[in-house]
C-alpha cells in the first residue's frame, strides 16, 4: 500500500515531523516492499495555507495513508474528503512506522489539532494580509 | 494633522494615550484600529449610532459549470482554495478576497459573493467624531476592516484625528498608520519594551513618518529607552510615571487626563510638539 509520511529529513532513518502542514519533506513509500520517494513539503513556504498545500500534494500521489502527528481542520477535510486515512506516528522513525503500519499499531488521527499550530511564534496578533 | 499611536508591544498603553490625547487636543476625532479588540469606547464613552456590515469578496462556485480543472487553484495565492477527487473546496477565512479566481476560471463558474467579517460603528464624544472597527471574533484577516476604517478619515471634518493602532508591527498596523502625518510610539520600561519599540521604530521609519516615543509606566529602568532613543535620535516626548492612583482610575475607566492637571498639560503639549516634529522632517526632506 502506497503511505505518506511526513519527515524531518530525507531517508528512513529520520524521525516523523510531528507537524503534518509545514513538516520538511514527505515520504512516499511503499509499505510493502518499503521503496520510497521523498519529497519537499510545497507547503512550509506558504504564509498561509500550508496543510491545504500539503494534504493536496499527498493526496495527489495517490497515498492511501498518511503518517504523521497532528493535522490541522483545513488539511484534515481534504484528506477526508480524498479517503486517506490518517495515523499517528510521533516519536518514531519512517522506518519504524512503516513496520507499525503494517502490524496495524498505529492510532488513528480523527479529530483535527490545533490550526495554525505552526505559526505560533509569529510576531503580532493578526495573520499577514 | 493624523497622529497613529502604536507600541510594538501589546498592552504598553496605546490607548491610555490614544484616548487621552483626543481628549484633550482641541477639535480631535479617535479612529480604534485595534479591531480584534477595540476598548477605546470603554473610556471615551461615545453615543454609537450608525453600524455598517464590513465584508469581503469570496468565491462561490457553480457545480453544474464546475469541472475541477485546478485552475483557480494554481492561482489562488492564499491556498484559500483546493482540488480533490474532483472537487473544488472552498476555505473562506482564508481568502483575502482578490477576486483572482473568479478571473481565471475557463468556465466562468466563480462568481464573487460578499461575506461579513466585521462591523464599523460611528458616534460622538464631546462633539468630536468616533469611529471603531469590530472584527468577528475568530476571523483571521483584520486588515479590510482597518482600510475601511482609514479611508472614512477624509470625511473628518475635525482638525486633528488619532487613530489607535493595533499592537505588533505586521499588516493590520501598517494598515492604520499608512496616511499618518506622525507617530507616537508608546513603550515601558521593561526589555520587551524596548525590543518591540525598535520593530516599531524599524517600521516608521520605513514609511518616512517621523515619530516621538512617550514611556509610560515610566520608573527609574527608562533610562534603557532613554539611551536607545538618544541613539536613534527620536525624541521622548512624554513619561507617564508608574503611578497606583494612575492604574487606579484606569482600572475604574476614567481618563487619566481627568483629574491630573500635570498630566492633562503635558497631553496638550504633545499636540505642539507633534506638529514641530512634522516641520521638522518637512525640512529635512
Amino acid at each position: 500500500m502506497k503511505i505518506a509520511i511526513s519527515a524531518e529529513g530525507k531517508d528512513l532513518n529520520s524521525s516523523v515531523d510531528p507537524r503534518f502542514g509545514r513538516c520538511s519533506y514527505i515520504i512516499i513509500a511503499d509499505s510493502d516492499s518499503k521503496g520510497f520517494e521523498v519529497y519537499d513539503n510545497p507547503g512550509i513556504q506558504s504564509t498561509q495555507g500550508a496543510g491545504i498545500q500539503a494534504a493536496q500534494f499527498v493526496a495527489k500521489k495517490k497515498a492511501e495513508s498518511l503518517i504523521t502527528g497532528k493535522v490541522g481542520p483545513n488539511a484534515l477535510q481534504i484528506l477526508d474528503s480524498a479517503g486517506i486515512k490518517v495515523y499517528n506516528g510521533t516519536g518514531l522513525t519512517a522506518a519504524e512506522v512503516i513496520d507499525c503500519f503494517k502490524d496495524d499499531m498505529l492510532s488513528r488521527v480523527n479529530e483535527p489539532g490545533e490550526a495554525h499550530a505552526g505559526l505560533k511564534y509569529r510576531h503580532g496578533r493578526s495573520q499577514g494580509w | 494633522m493624523i497622529i497613529s499611536v502604536l507600541s510594538g508591544k501589546g498592552g504598553t498603553g496605546k490607548t491610555t494615550v490614544a484616548t487621552n490625547l483626543a481628549r484633550v487636543l482641541d477639535s480631535a476625532a479617535y479612529v480604534d484600529c485595534d479591531v480584534e479588540e477595540p476598548n477605546g469606547f470603554l473610556f471615551l464613552k461615545p453615543a454609537l449610532d450608525v453600524r455598517e456590515r464590513v465584508s469581503i469578496p469570496v468565491p462561490s462556485i457553480s457545480e453544474e459549470k464546475c469541472t475541477a480543472c485546478g485552475t483557480c487553484v494554481e492561482w489562488c495565492q492564499f491556498n484559500a482554495l483546493a482540488a480533490v477527487n474532483n472537487k473544488v473546496i472552498k476555505f473562506p477565512q482564508l481568502c483575502h478576497g482578490c477576486g483572482l479566481c473568479s478571473l481565471v476560471c475557463p468556465e466562468k463558474a466563480v462568481r464573487e459573493v460578499p461575506r461579513e467579517i466585521g462591523i464599523i460603528e460611528t458616534g460622538t464624544f464631546n462633539h468630536s467624531v468616533f469611529l471603531h472597527g469590530i472584527l468577528n471574533t475568530g476571523e483571521p484577516l483584520a486588515v479590510p476592516i482597518i482600510k475601511r476604517l482609514v479611508s472614512g478619515i477624509n470625511k473628518i471634518t475635525a482638525q486633528h484625528v488619532v487613530i489607535d493602532c493595533p499592537p505588533g508591527s505586521s499588516c493590520s498596523v501598517i494598515a492604520a498608520v499608512e496616511n499618518s502625518d506622525c507617530c507616537l510610539l508608546v513603550t515601558e520600561p521593561t526589555p520587551f519594551g524596548l525590543h518591540d519599540l525598535a520593530i516599531a521604530v524599524e517600521l516608521i521609519r520605513s514609511m518616512n513618518i517621523p515619530a516621538g516615543v512617550i514611556i509610560n509606566k515610566a520608573d527609574k529602568q527608562s533610562r534603557m529607552i532613554k539611551d536607545y532613543c538618544t541613539a536613534q535620535d527620536i525624541p521622548v516626548l512624554l513619561e507617564i510615571p508608574f503611578s497606583k492612583s494612575i492604574a487606579a482610575a484606569y482600572s475604574r475607566g476614567e481618563m487619566i487626563t481627568e483629574n491630573n492637571e500635570v498630566l492633562e498639560n503635558s497631553f496638550k503639549s504633545l499636540g505642539i510638539q507633534l506638529e514641530a516634529l512634522i516641520n521638522e522632517s518637512s525640512c529635512y526632506s
